[in-house]
């Protein structure tokens, strides 16, 4: 967007040069977060390394003319993720560094950087043995053209993948009744005690003390 | 125009990477589940850039519906994780057994 209007007064080099200091930011914000988030060991701060890793790829949405994903990005993964993760860390207390020394497993950490970049091998291997990609241009709705990305992404979403939208709104309903499930206290009732449990619970409930029971 | 797409797509295939090295690597649930939003976030960028590539909104818009199961995702598993430290105060991937029956 930014280079388009560059574009529009004063040359397509300098267009050019701006997309590409653009992508460059970007990159070096994504991998900053990314090994930030891997390698530090205090959870707070693997959580703000985050943040970056997310800016940084809102950067290279707005670099792509994808306005609207760029901002979606910044409200639900800044705004929402990103702090839900910090209330849990603050919630529990566990702000505290992780012993990265210890090891869980023999050889673990050389086995997972291992994997991790044989997994990268095999995706950049894969694109040298064929295009990056292939397929029918244009297939759900063209991007270029007139009307704003909004107004396309809309269009799109609200016609062709109605459903999907319908189901993520049935997904999001569930997630929030899991959530309030899974976190609420459990108080079990006297058919879900044992017998001894149930003795426990009535001879406290019988003993109360005598200034109440004469109030009652 | 501007920077080639095959520059995005090694991007994104390094950041994959880095967010599936740490998946294996830490030990912290918490910190596991912010990696699996960095290969989340790498998975959006090539949808983005391939949406770009062949001129299609529906790569943006499959985007869109990573964001949404994402935001699902954290919520349940932060939910999992809240109920585990009820039990006993660490979250290390390996305690995650008492969560059984």
């Amino acid at each position: 967007m930014l280079a388009a209007l560059l574009a529009d007064s004063s040359g397509q080099a300098l267009a050019h040069a701006s997309a590409w200091a653009v992508f460059a930011v970007g990159a070096a914000m994504i991998l900053t977060g990314a090994l930030g988030v891997v390698l530090l060991r205090n959870p707070v701060h693997c959580a703000l390394m985050l943040v970056i890793t997310l800016f940084g790829i809102a950067l290279e949405f707005i670099d792509q003319s994808a306005d609207f994903l760029a901002a979606v990005q910044i409200i639900v993964y800044a705004g929402a993720v990103v702090i839900l993760f910090l209330f849990v860390i603050m919630f529990l207390g566990v702000d505290r560094k992780e012993a990265i020394s210890a090891e869980p497993t023999r050889f673990q950490r050389p086995l997972a950087v291992l994997l991790g970049v044989v997994a990268l091998v095999e995706i950049l291997a894969l694109s040298r043995i064929d295009h990056w990609s292939a397929g029918t241009p244009s297939q759900s709705g063209a991007l270029s053209g007139p009307g704003s990305n909004v107004q396309k992404l809309g269009q799109a979403i609200y016609t062709g993948y109605l459903l999907p939208f319908e189901m993520t709104a049935a997904l999001l309903v569930i997630a929030v009744v899991a959530a309030v499930v899974l976190s609420r206290r459990h108080q079990p009732s006297a058919s879900e005690m044992s017998e001894l449990d149930q003795e426990e619970l009535l001879s406290a409930r019988r003993f109360t003390p005598p200034d109440q029971g004469d109030q009652s | 125009m501007s920077v080639p797409s095959a520059w995005y797509l090694v991007l994104a295939a390094v950041l994959f990477g880095l967010g599936a090295t740490g998946l294996l690597i830490r030990r912290n649930v918490l910190v596991m589940f912010m990696c699996i939003e960095l290969m989340l976030n790498a998975v959006n960028l090539t949808f983005v850039t391939f949406s770009r590539d062949l001129n299609d909104i529906g790569g943006q818009v499959n985007v869109f519906f990573v964001l949404v199961v994402a935001a699902a995702e954290v919520v349940v598993g932060l939910a999992i994780i809240v109920a585990m430290f009820r039990r006993r105060a660490a979250a290390t991937a390996d305690d995650i057994h008492i969560l059984k029956g």
